[in-house]
């Protein structure tokens, strides 16, 4: 009988997967559910022995299993995007069934797990420490030096904490792990737990990811004898980005607000329950299964460039040709990710903005595409690398509309700790609203109070308004608690910087 | 709700850690909202007062205070669905639901290389344009 492998990844069951499976299955095909290999604008992809075609529909399933589909893209794993890929940490998307052990297994799966259960957690941390691997989530921080951080931290209860609220518009890598290979983040985690001496761990998931919790929690049953002694456990969040800031998260844990708290203590030293903790995100754990295995710490390593070692999964969304997951060495440039791999806008027009990094990311023109995707390099252009996610915008754009959402986006997700997140917010929304508008005619209502006597009682010029503006970005960026305020001001000013034509008479 | 059917639900967590957060999804899903009274319930469970439970349900967008019959389709209105249009849908989406549909912004749905996307409960529509988009409201 002839094997089609279709994927059940969230995204291509977006796509109408569900109904292509069924549709070869009443054709009398063997269907077979696998992980995405992540070239999304092909999805549903179907792959028959190798082949693969897309974006396939029910109603082409009988040209693809008579062989005369159109939609033949040729060999699958020879396709020139993942050809070009150099996936440690997603080696097994598109290959595998997510929830099969044989798979997991037959693909190189516990190999790391064993090698480090057999080693001192000490030499577990010297080998993370020497990949070089820094926290994926968007900081950037050493993994090993926080192990390490643990690890030493008095206490005798420990916690390990997955953080897999992936909240950034843009970014996908975490949610097509989780679907795709959850052993491999449970083995990571696993190896983790044997480092720092925790024997429990939670997965900390957005709710807007009910596939990746179901997967997980299957993946968590059928692999607890392996995962023992550390007991693994999710948790879904309830709709609040800012949990996945790691201060917050801990409290949305706890069961209390998702509110930000003040650093130090350092969650490695107090986090969940008050205990040491670790918190992780996805992909920084995903990546120390390939790192324990034998040799993997130096082959690792040896990818990158100055302090960016390894590779990272890139994430090309947006008004993007060819999107999906691009995991590559670091060190490649904006622009060949994006022109290149990504072939430009889906709408085929000129590239205006890419925004990297989140919605906390800097707009980047393309006369910055020379950029290499460095954590350093991103940071001295006042931009981000953040979770490695890539939003294309074409032409029709508008970066004044851009920067007041970032604004208000900032608004509604504050959780409400500091002010210059809470009110700075509210009052960008309004500033902008005015800069876009010319200028306010007169004094604000809250200046025009009778107590506030030494507020200004005239309306301001665009040019003042301005000033105000990047007055307030800066009080935002230095004294905000968290990234959320903290970083608000970047997509803001490097609109302003880049595309001042979009500030005025635009609303 | 039944103060029986509640009691259930929150015996179902007694002495996990953390509990709160999980209880009250498992609250909001099955009576569809988290009233004072299931507030009051739940403080006296967990040894909380009830402004503390009701500091948690308020701050996190899952959790409603009242039931909204209506049927509910989420939108995304983040960035990569921006960046592909997704604006210029909303208000044929609006007219189209007017008070029926309940239609309600949200940031992410993690598809974003094939947006506008929309989730319906669990099931996830991507590559929305006015037609599709439009026919899902009605379809609901």
């Amino acid at each position: 009988m002839i094997v089609v492998r279709i994927s059940d990844d969230a995204l291509a069951l977006a796509c109408g997967a569900d109904a292509l499976a069924a549709a070869f299955a009443a054709a009398g095909a063997a269907v077979e559910r696998v992980s995405s290999w992540g070239m999304h604008w092909l999805e549903p992809l179907v792959e028959i022995g190798g082949m693969g075609f897309g974006p396939a529909r029910p109603g082409d399933v009988a040209a693809i299993l008579a062989g005369t589909s159109p939609l033949a893209i040729g060999p699958v794993a020879a396709h020139h995007f993942i050809a070009r890929q150099q996936r440690l940490t997603f080696a097994r998307a598109g290959k595998t069934r997510p929830l099969s052990l044989d798979d997991y297994a037959a693909t190189g799966g516990w190999a790391g797990l064993e090698r480090a259960r057999a080693m001192a957690p000490e030499a577990v941390i010297a080998e993370v420490i020497a990949s070089g691997l820094r926290g994926r989530g968007g900081a950037g921080f050493p993994a090993g030096i926080k192990w390490q951080t643990v690890r030493e931290a008095p206490g005798a209860e420990k916690y390990l904490v997955c953080n897999a609220d992936e909240g950034d518009s843009a970014t996908f890598a975490d949610r097509m792990l989780m679907e795709g290979d959850p052993f491999h983040l449970l083995e990571g985690m696993s190896i983790a737990g044997h480092a720092v001496g925790a024997l429990e761990g939670f997965i900390y998931v957005r709710s807007e990811y009910p596939h990746a919790i179901a997967k997980l929690n299957a993946a968590i049953a059928l692999a607890a004898d392996r995962l023992a002694p550390l007991r693994i456990e999710v948790r879904v969040g309830a709709g609040a980005y800012v949990c996945g800031e790691e201060t917050s998260l801990l409290n949305s844990l706890e069961g209390k607000r998702g509110e930000v708290r003040a650093k130090p203590p350092l969650p490695a030293l107090e986090g969940l329950f008050g205990c040491p903790t670790v918190v992780n995100n996805v992909l920084t754990l995903a990546a120390v299964p390939h790192i324990l295995a034998e040799g993997g710490a130096a082959h690792y390593a040896g990818h990158g460039i100055e302090r960016s070692r390894g590779t990272i999964p890139v994430q090309l969304a947006g008004n993007i040709r060819h999107g999906g997951l691009f995991e590559t060495a670091f060190g490649i440039s904006l622009g060949e990710l994006v022109n290149e791999i990504g072939g430009g806008t889906a709408s085929g027009r000129p590239v205006k903005a890419v925004q990297v990094g989140g919605p906390l990311g800097a707009y980047i023109p393309p006369s910055q595409f020379h950029l290499p995707f460095d954590y350093e390099a991103f940071a001295g252009q006042d931009a981000l690398i953040g979770h490695g996610g890539i939003c294309v915008f074409d032409d029709t754009a508008d970066m004044g509309a851009m920067a007041r959402f970032a604004f208000e986006f900032c608004a509604a997700e504050s959780c409400g700790k500091c002010t210059p997140c809470r009110i700075g917010a509210v009052r960008g929304v309004e500033l902008i609203d005015r800069i876009r508008g010319g200028g306010a005619t007169q004094a604000g209502r809250v200046e025009a109070l009778p107590q506030m006597h030494n507020a200004r009682k005239a309306g301001r010029t665009r040019a003042e308004e301005l000033e105000l503006l990047e007055d307030l970005c800066e009080t935002m960026q230095g004294a905000s608690l968290c990234a959320l305020g903290g970083f608000t001001p970047y997509p803001v000013r490097s609109a302003l910087r880049h595309w001042p034509e979009d500030f005025s008479d635009g609303i | 709700m039944s103060t029986h059917d509640l009691g259930m639900v929150i015996a179902a967590h007694s002495g996990r850690k953390g509990a709160l957060l999980p209880l009250l999804h498992d609250i909001q899903h099955a009576f569809d909202c988290i009233d004072p009274a299931a507030e009051a319930e739940v403080a006296r469970a967990l040894n909380l007062s009830r402004a503390e439970v009701h500091g948690v349900v308020s701050f996190y967008p899952d959790f409603t205070p009242e039931r909204d019959p209506r049927p509910v389709i989420e939108l995304c209105r983040a960035e990569a669905c921006k960046a592909r249009g997704v604006e210029a849908l909303v208000a044929p989406a609006e007219a189209a639901a007017g008070d029926r549909v309940r239609l309600k912004a949200v940031y992410c749905l993690g598809l974003c290389s094939v947006g506008p996307n929309a989730r319906v409960g669990d099931s996830l529509h991507a590559r929305l344009d006015e037609g599709s988009l439009v026919a899902l409201v009605a379809a609901q």
